[in-house]
């Protein structure tokens, strides 16, 4: 009883929760390799190794991850603040709602590839056009997580500054901001996380560099390896990115509720 | 000089207030009575400006507090940090010495939800005080306190009271409690409300009635 007691209360250790279940999905790859029993299709997690060290010798890996990356963080950047900004505005204004709200329904339910295709047709087969595509795919979702936080502010609070004649700005900084902080981290999570995807896709489409060019290229060599290297290393940059970045600017702005 | 006239005020078609009339010199003390939802809240705001929709003209002085039913702190900032950041003009030094007149001096670095519930509401009067304003308002600040921390609280903002001298508008549901702090009454009623009574509270050797004679 004693053991079983010990060994409960490490199982509910979230970090060891996190290895098994990841070793879970590993033991699951390795018997369905086993199953398919032919490499070129789906290879055993070991045989990536070489492949990896030869795309990350050449340099071939690196320069790809950095172009994905850049066009992240590029779309990313503006399709935050402008979301940011439109949520805000609608959340607060009812008439800004009610114009834009149509809008916002019908780009939710525009597929990326749509939007991809048509970006790539109007503005040209350029990083302008792959960008554009990325942001105007985020923003609605920014935008609507937003307004729900800006519906969600606290009307005293709003009282509260106006009686106290607090400045825009410190109203802004210090009512309104820590109020809409977890909508904010939340989009940004979840943008990461979409932005990426569409991202590959971008390139995949139209651009001679990135992860989603080389998923493209080995794609059409038929070489499932290459393909899950360049994807595997990617989750990989995303999952540090997540843990050094995000998870703790989402601990800084959540500290006062655990002090 | 505080001026009110409101001749209407409405929420779409339901009009709450009309023909409100009153005048305060600095340093008076007046308390609105009146029954739950008769319009007292929406009022005060029409009073402190964060309400501009109405009919009417209300003349009032640049520096204003107002202490809400709930604290409404900000959670997030500590605690001598809800006096700077909402009173800029004032120091540390200053906010600091404002939390010791209100007794959570050594609460300073802590965040608000932190502090008990009568240490929120010792801080939401500080931040009301630290400004110096000319006209206080304070919408049932006692309401929902058990008598002993609501006699605590009175007595204080009595004294912040004296000290200040600002204007005062309270709104309660006791008459002890308006007695308490105040020299004229107003009572609301009616509907839409407007004031049906004016009395003279009496001087507050009458003493503290308890917190029971809700109107
Ligand atoms: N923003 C608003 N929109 C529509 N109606 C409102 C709004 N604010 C207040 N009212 C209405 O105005 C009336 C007066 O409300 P108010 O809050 O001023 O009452 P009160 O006298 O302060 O009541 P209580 O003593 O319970 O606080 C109520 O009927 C309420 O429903
Ligand atoms: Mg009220």
């Amino acid at each position: 009883m004693d053991c079983s007691c010990t060994l409960n209360k490490t199982l509910q250790h979230p970090a060891l929760v996190r290895a098994l279940s990841l070793g879970l999905l590993l033991l699951l790859w390795i018997a369905a390799a086993a199953l398919t029993a032919d490499a070129s299709v789906l290879p055993q997690p070991w045989a990536l190794w070489t492949p990896f060290l030869q795309a990350l010798g050449s340099g071939a890996l690196p320069y790809h991850l950095g172009m994905t990356l850049w066009r992240v963080v590029c779309a990313f950047v503006p399709a935050m603040i402008i979301g940011v900004a439109v949520g805000f505005l609608m959340g607060r204004f009812a008439s800004v709602d009610r114009w834009l709200d149509p809008w916002l329904v019908v780009f939710l339910n525009l597929p990326a590839l749509v939007l991809i295709v048509l970006c790539y047709i109007w503005i040209g087969l350029n990083e302008t056009a792959a960008i554009t595509a990325v942001v105007l795919n985020k923003i609605p979702n920014v935008a609507t997580l937003l307004r729900e936080g800006t519906r969600a502010l606290d009307p005293n609070l709003d009282s509260m500054a106006a009686v106290y004649r607090m400045r825009p700005l410190a109203r802004l900084r210090h009512v309104i901001m820590p109020q809409l902080a977890p909508f904010i981290a939340a989009s940004a999570r979840a943008g990461i996380a979409v932005i990426w995807k569409i991202v590959l896709v971008v390139e995949f489409l139209g651009r001679s560099s990135g992860i989603g060019f080389q998923i493209h290229f080995y794609f059409q060599l038929f070489n499932v390896a290459m393909v899950l290297v360049y994807a595997l290393s990617f989750i990989g940059v995303m999952l540090l990115v997540e843990a050094l970045f995000l998870q703790p600017a989402e601990r800084r702005v959540r500290r006062w509720r655990t002090a | 000089m505080i001026k009110v006239d409101v001749r209407r005020k409405a929420f779409g078609e339901e009009e709450v207030l009309r023909a409100i009339r009153f005048e305060m010199e600095t340093g008076e003390t007046v308390a609105i009575l009146g029954p739950s939802g008769i319009g007292k809240s929406t009022l005060l705001r029409l009073i402190v400006g964060i309400d501009t929709g109405f009919e009417g003209k209300i003349t009032r002085p640049e520096k204003i507090a107002m202490v809400f039913q709930e604290p409404v702190l900000l959670p997030w900032r500590s605690v001598v940090e809800n006096l700077t950041l909402v009173h800029p003009q004032l120091g540390t030094q200053a906010a600091l010495s404002a939390l010791e007149r209100t007794g959570i001096a050594d609460k300073a670095g802590l965040f608000p939800g932190q502090l008990s519930l009568g240490q929120q509401r010792r801080l939401a009067l500080a931040r009301a005080f630290a400004g110096r304003p000319e006209l206080l308002v304070m919408d049932e600040p006692y309401v929902s306190l058990d008598p002993a921390m609501a006699e605590d609280m009175l007595s204080l903002t009595e004294a912040l009271i004296a000290e200040t001298a600002p204007a005062v508008i309270l709104v309660t549901h006791s008459e002890a409690e308006a007695r308490r702090l105040a020299r004229r009454c107003l009572r609301l009623a009616g509907k839409p409300a407007t004031i049906i009574e004016e009395f003279a509270a009496k001087p507050a050797s009458d003493g503290w009635e308890g917190h029971h004679d809700r109107a």
